[in-house]
């Protein structure tokens, strides 16, 4: 007899969409088919069974920044969300930039136990973007994504180089693209919104423009490129274009941009600040077709924790960034509808392999470790609370529909929705 | 895109939201206070026993001396904080400064912040009525207030008037809240700048624009000019000074093209020589101490609106 049985559900195996049940016996998916037994029962009906979802942009705040969130509980709101693993952005204090602190990140995942941490090691050295980070050292640890997360490389040759060296290595270099001089004093996007509040704001073409320019470095060094948080219309098309041209890109949406846009802005709470910003409607729309066509591979979370104190300022005062691992396959699923195929790919499948995360973002299998999501994508919920340290969410009090109902990491139970 | 705490009744936070009949009313009061501070002793007891709270968390003299004065003609108590002597530097958020001021027993907070939304963030934490003093570039409604009853106490009214605000219309607070008050009540507005200095996008407002100042000179009753932040001039924003002047300062031959009734206005401080020439600034059609002085007016309006009127609670 098995550990555990999923019944019921509509389960996406190596062979496709199939309504089986999944047995699980040490931490393995050990049997697929019909009306299996096991000793803890899991009741799939009507819902969705699949990879737990990997999440490839999480500022876990640790070390350095504890009272924010820590490596336990931003971990434990990422299972509540269906996540079976994690990169953690490295703009800690101090910053992942060094074996050392990627070994840390990563072991203070695997003891908290909620899910898998992979580091993203800092592609300079403290993310001040002029000299290397320890990229070799780091990729022996383990580390396969590289980022200066929070801020661009702004100096085209430095990340020229980087690029180059970790090409060779085989890693993925990821960015986040915000041209530092177009956003320097900007505080949300440059449109009808920010002329009325007279905030300074940043122009779509901040993102754009380095974009464009990161495109190039990639024709020239090959390197695996994955763009961050898209947030503009014509970042979407450059996507659509670099990929035509067979440029080997990714690209990442978050839920805040898929569900609001600057009109948010207007209500002035810090819960709608966010680096890139909140963008125009028509943006908005263009992120969402982006994430069903393809366009945009996969919805990263950039779940980034402010302590309520933090927020309890002027918008203007209040640090970038909202949480969103325990609410982003609800919002997912709203823009991808019931393409089951689809909505694994974005959210488990494309972003394990984007992030190199072994025992992720498979289609079920015998054999196979027991990581497993059960969302139901027809409950609706109102989120009330949240298990990260923060409360910067806005979607805190919204009603969504699709929830995740179990996840299941190596064959444990790390969350089980209440009733 | 309800932006909240619109209503006079409860908070002045913006002018967009103020209809004709409230700006009226208050310009109306704001005229009969006009008169109380030409009685021998210019004091009414409206607000005996009222303490009004002036929170600036930006360095203001004259607007905070105004609201000073209007409390104390309407015999309000007055507290003044100010951010550089605070606790706030000793890293207090804005929340808890607020929450321990209002404990003191506050029974309404003036705010003037620096960061855009501050008094809509106090408005929604306490339990009293907030006016906005100017946040950011945003709104600075009791500026709008004085600037219309200084119009209007020389034009009988705004309605079909033409009114130029010239100058850096992007960074202004003033420009954000006369717009909405002054097409409300009737005016038609005229934004007049350098291209780095309109905003970005007016669809919408009531207004037009235009980089032409003296394309409309000649068509305007009143040209509304506002200060040049020197701290912006030469070489980011615009050329340099003396090119602003060139093309945007009311100069003495601009001033000679005006009609001959048109008036000048400023909300000062003014840069003499620069946006405004010298003579021009003592002349008597330019009215801006008399905008100073309906100030205190204005804002005694406001005060009793939120706090004495029968329409409180």
């Amino acid at each position: 007899m098995n550990d555990i049985v999923i019944v019921g559900g509509s389960v996406l195996t190596v062979d496709g969409i199939e309504s089986v049940d999944i047995g699980i016996t040490g931490g393995k998916v050990t049997e697929i088919g019909k009306n299996l037994d096991g000793g803890s029962v899991i009741n799939a009906s009507g819902s969705w069974v699949g990879p737990s979802f990997v999440d490839v942009h999480t500022h876990l705040r640790e070390p350095g920044f504890e009272w924010k969130e820590t490596i336990a509980t931003g971990t434990e709101a990422a299972a509540a969300g269906g996540y079976g693993g994690v990169v953690a952005m490295p703009n800690t204090d101090p910053v992942t930039d060094n074996a050392q602190i990627a070994m840390y990140v990563a072991q203070r995942g695997t003891q908290a136990g909620f899910t898998d941490v992979t580091p993203a090691g800092a592609i300079t050295m403290g993310r001040a973007g002029d000299k290397m980070s320890h990229i070799d050292e780091m990729w022996s640890a383990g580390v396969r994504m590289f980022t200066d997360d929070g801020d661009s490389v702004a100096d085209a040759a430095v990340l020229r180089l980087a690029m180059e060296y970790i090409a060779n290595l085989g890693g993925v270099v990821a960015q986040h693209a915000v041209d530092a001089d177009l956003s320097r004093h900007g505080f949300m996007h440059e449109g009808s919104v920010s002329s009325l509040l007279g905030m300074a704001a940043i122009p779509a073409e901040a993102e754009e423009i380095v974009i464009a320019r990161d495109l190039a470095l990639v024709r020239l060094t090959g390197v695996r490129y994955h763009l961050q948080h898209v947030a503009t219309r014509r970042g979407v098309e450059l996507v659509a274009q670099a990929k035509d041209d067979g440029l080997p890109i990714t690209a990442e949406v978050t839920p805040h941009h898929l569900m609001f846009d600057e009109t948010f802005v207007a209500s002035m709470d810090p819960d709608y600040k966010m680096m890139p910003p909140l963008r125009s409607a028509s943006d908005r729309d263009a992120l969402r077709a982006g994430l069903v066509s393809g366009v945009i591979d996969v919805v990263a979370t950039d779940h980034a924790p402010h302590a309520p104190r933090e927020q309890e300022v002027p918008f203007e005062h209040a640090p970038n960034g909202v949480i969103g691992l325990e609410w982003a396959a609800s919002v997912a699923h709203e823009v991808i509808g019931d393409d089951q195929m689809r909505f694994f790919a974005a959210m488990s499948q494309t972003p394990a392999q984007i992030a190199s995360m072994e025992g992720h973002g498979e289609a079920l299998a015998v054999g196979h470790d027991a990581n497993i999501v059960v969302f139901n994508p027809t409950t609706e919920w109102t989120a009330t609370a949240t298990r990260s340290m923060s409360r910067n969410a806005p979607y805190l009090g919204t009603t969504l529909q699709g929830r995740v109902l179990s996840t299941i990491l190596r064959g444990d139970v790390t969350y089980a929705a209440e009733g | 895109m309800d932006r909240g705490g619109g209503g006079i009744m409860n908070h002045l936070l913006t002018t967009e939201d103020l209809d004709r009949a409230t700006l009226e009313e208050l310009l109306a009061d704001a005229d009969e206070f006009s008169e109380v501070l030409n009685r021998p002793i210019p004091k009414v007891p409206a607000l005996r026993g009222k303490t009004i709270a002036t929170m600036f968390f930006e360095p203001s003299t004259r607007t905070k001396m105004s609201f000073d004065k209007a409390a104390k003609a309407l015999s309000a108590d007055t507290m003044a904080f100010s951010a550089s002597t605070s606790s706030l530097s000793k890293g207090e958020s804005l929340k808890d400064t607020a929450l321990t001021v209002r404990a003191m027993g506050v029974d309404l907070m003036v705010v003037r912040h620096g960061a855009t939304g501050a008094p809509w963030r106090l408005a929604e934490w306490l339990d009293i009525p907030i006016v906005n003093a100017g946040d950011g570039a945003h709104q600075h409604p009791t500026q709008a207030l004085l600037d219309c009853l200084t119009i209007k106490q020389r034009f009988g009214s705004l309605d079909g008037l033409r009114i130029a605000i010239v100058g850096d219309i992007k960074h202004s607070r003033v420009a954000r809240s006369d717009i909405f008050a002054m097409a409300t009540l009737g005016a038609e507005v005229i934004l007049v700048g350098p291209p780095t200095l309109l905003p970005l996008d007016t669809e919408g407002w009531p207004v037009k624009t235009t980089t032409d100042l003296d394309g409309v000179l000649e068509t305007v009753d009143v040209v509304y000019l506002l200060r040049v932040q020197l701290e912006r001039g030469g070489g980011s924003v615009f050329p340099s000074l003396p090119e602003y002047t060139a093309r945007y300062g009311m100069t003495n031959e601009r001033f000679s093209r005006l009609k001959d009734d048109a008036i000048v206005m400023h909300p000062g401080p003014m840069n003499r020589g620069v946006e405004i020439a010298h003579e021009v600034a003592d002349d008597h059609r330019a009215l801006i101490l008399a905008q100073v002085t309906n100030g205190v007016a204005a804002r005694m309006a406001v005060l009793f609106h939120l706090l004495g009127g029968e329409s409180n609670e």
